[in-house]
């Protein structure tokens, strides 16, 4: 496998502006050092709390923030600098899928329009029509919905045709923001089912941003956790979730109530305390060690860097405890 | 505590009464926790709304009882009513930034209710109130209590809310939806202060979810809804085990669990959840069930023993035959 995009210690700060001047006081580091690769054909999670940097992270790769620092770069070429038609050809490539489906279609386009458009903005050479309808038949959806309105559908089809723009123009990575956290849960499966089927029949790409964690366990191969700005752990998805390492993956892991009523992972004394810290003035050290039950004293002062952990494949975390929680796991085996 | 009998619901428009809930019946006894599961339409939050009394035209109960310690709720006026509410019971809903006053502080906003239902003098109030933000875990109350909303995060405002819902001792909260808006990690925290305050005051409480973990890990009972219709009642480990209907069944498997067989796709129930606009003959159900049957769309099946389905799962009819 060959990585499509390579993500070099991205950084995004939002500055924060103050009086009469809008002088520059302080930033925001939405996004802070993330390195990550998507290889061609794979799935990537990235889950952690709200105000982690996901969605900037989706956005930076979508070109819509620009970035403070790092490189992306995609399918051999550095993309973080390109501009018009350079960027045109780019958004080709890589598209997106968004959280609600409501409001990211036009209310006055009927759904054969809104797929039209898309085609005809960027040129689509062959017959539009027959596109749209191969389409829909992707999505699921029959041929009758091209005259429909969006208040005319339910909440999966509408999400449905946001999938069918996202494919309009055979992209070779999809970036999938929250894409089935607003539907119920029936349809939620139908929906995680679809993007698993055109993922293994179009041998397409994905970042997958989410935070039910289950439902991102079931589509990736990776998964990414970030906390505060940062990738904290990354790894295998099936491994990290039976077998976390980073004290933030566990915390987090342990916090999603299993449907099994009688599967009682429920440790209260490993509930996290408290809430993220600001992004505006992020503790020193290691971001997490305000809330870590096993930092020592060195946490406060040193920042962890991403190292190789000996469990599992390529897994790796940020953590200054990294050889002990090495060899506890190595233990448990 | 609570019985609920046979309660529907209905909305008038253009004259045409359009039924929403129909023949809802539960039960809620002190200390404990009930959760009401159900996705979006199928009418469970109209129905703890009509519990408080909150009901607003074109919205009504058309039959029924909401029996609260002996008293019906349907045969009081709304001034009656009144007198219950934030004192009896309480509600806890879904968006604590909507309903938090933005203007006022946290601790005028407790201090408040806390005169308003127990007749407390300011300085009375305001040592209660700092006793209540401390029991839902806000450290520093006193500080605390001079910051407005927007200086608190949404775990937190929660917090505020579940102190506002305990102030006067209520016997019965109602949480419509509590943790959704919040993360998973915050979501555990407020479930477990809630069934915690729960089990120590000796209040019972009404779960509006559409979660299963929750239910599994927090109620004591659950009650499914689909489409208006109660379809299942039990408890968590039995509807988990041996789900009796089949929109149970289906909803059990259609949640990835994070320890699943990845190559294994999900198995979604098909079709979509019912529309309320839409009237559906017999068993709600039917369009989307497998187990259909001709009957299912003629007959609307009877609540009996837990369960309302004309072919439940947990008994072998005929199915073989089909």
């Amino acid at each position: 496998m060959t990585a499509l995009m390579k993500i070099k210690d991205i950084e995004v700060h939002f500055p924060v502006r103050k009086g009469l001047l809008q002088r520059e006081v302080a930033s925001i580091k939405a996004v802070d050092g993330v390195s990550f690769e998507i290889q061609k054909g794979e799935a990537l999670g990235l889950v952690g709390e709200s105000g982690c940097g996901k969605t900037t992270v989706a956005r930076s790769l979508l070109k819509l923030v620009e970035l403070t620092g790092g490189t992306i770069e995609f399918d051999g070429q550095v993309v973080s600098h390109i501009k018009s038609d350079k960027l045109k050809s780019y958004r080709r490539r890589v598209s997106a899928i968004f959280q609600d489906p409501f409001s990211s279609l036009n209310p006055r386009m009927t759904v054969g329009q809104i797929l039209g458009e898309v085609l005809t903005v960027n040129k689509y050479e062959e017959d539009i029509n027959t596109r749209i309808l191969e389409l829909l038949a992707l999505c699921g959806l029959a041929e009758r919905f091209v005259e429909l309105y969006p208040h005319e559908m339910s909440g999966g089809q509408r999400q449905r045709v946001g999938i069918a723009r996202a494919l309009a123009l055979d992209p070779e990575l999809i970036i999938c923001d929250e894409a089935v956290s607003a539907l119920d849960v029936s349809i939620q499966a139908q929906i995680v089912n679809l993007l698993r089927e055109l993922r293994d029949t179009l041998g397409l790409s994905f970042l997958f941003i989410g935070h039910d964690l289950s439902v991102v366990q079931h589509l990736c191969d990776r998964i990414a956790v970030m906390y505060l700005g940062k990738i904290v752990e990354i790894g295998n998805a099936q491994d990290l979730f039976k077998n976390p390492a980073h004290p933030y993956t566990k915390a987090l892991i342990d916090a999603v109530p299993s449907i099994d009523p009688d599967e009682k992972r429920l440790n209260e004394d490993m509930f996290l305390q408290g809430e993220v810290p600001s992004p505006l003035s992020p503790p020193s050290g290691c971001v997490f060690h305000t809330r870590c039950k096993y930092r020592i004293e060195e946490c406060k002062t040193k920042t962890p860097l991403m190292e190789q952990v000996d469990i599992g494949q390529n897994r790796m975390i940020a953590c200054l405890l990294n050889e002990e929680i090495g060899l506890n796991s190595q233990q448990k085996q | 505590m609570l019985e609920v009998k046979n309660l529907a619901i209905s909305l008038t428009s253009k004259n045409v009464e359009v039924p929403l809930v129909d023949d809802v019946s539960f039960k809620v006894k002190n200390g404990e926790m009930l959760a009401i599961v159900g996705e979006s339409g199928s009418g469970k939050s109209i129905t703890s709304l009509a519990i408080m009394g909150l009901l607003k035209s074109p919205l009504f109960v058309s039959a029924g009882e909401i029996i609260f310690n002996g008293i019906d709720f349907t045969k009081l006026s709304p001034e009656e009513i009144r007198q219950f509410r934030g004192k009896k019971i309480s509600m806890v809903f879904q968006e604590p930034m909507t309903s938090l006053n933005p203007v006022k502080t946290i601790g005028s906003q407790i201090e408040e209710t806390i005169i308003q239902n127990l007749g407390l003098t300011k300085q009375q109030a305001k040592n209660c109130c700092k006793e209540l933000l401390s029991d839902v875990g806000v450290a520093d109350p006193e500080q605390r209590m001079r910051l407005y909303p927007h200086h608190f995060s949404g775990g937190m405002r929660q917090r505020v809310m579940i102190a506002i819902a305990i102030a006067a001792n209520p016997e019965l909260i109602i949480a419509d939806e509590p943790t959704t808006a919040l993360d998973v990690t915050i979501q555990a925290q407020i479930l477990s202060l809630l069934s915690e305050l729960c089990k120590k005051r000796g209040m019972a409480m009404l779960l509006i979810t559409h979660n299963l973990g929750i239910v599994a890990r927090y109620a004591d009972k659950v009650s499914v809804m689909y489409g208006g219709n109660l379809v299942e009642q039990g408890t968590p480990r039995s509807i988990y085990r041996n789900a009796k209907h089949p929109y149970t069944a289906g909803l059990i498997r259609s949640v990835p669990k994070l320890d699943s067989d990845k190559s294994m796709p999900l198995e979604p129930i098909s079709g979509e959840p019912a529309d309320p606009s839409k009237l559906i003959s017999g068993c709600k159900f039917h369009p989307r069930c497998p187990e259909y049957r001709p009957i299912c769309e003629k007959q609307r099946p009877e609540f009996k023993d837990e369960v309302a389905c004309h072919f439940r799962l947990d008994k072998d009819f005929e199915r073989q035959i089909s």
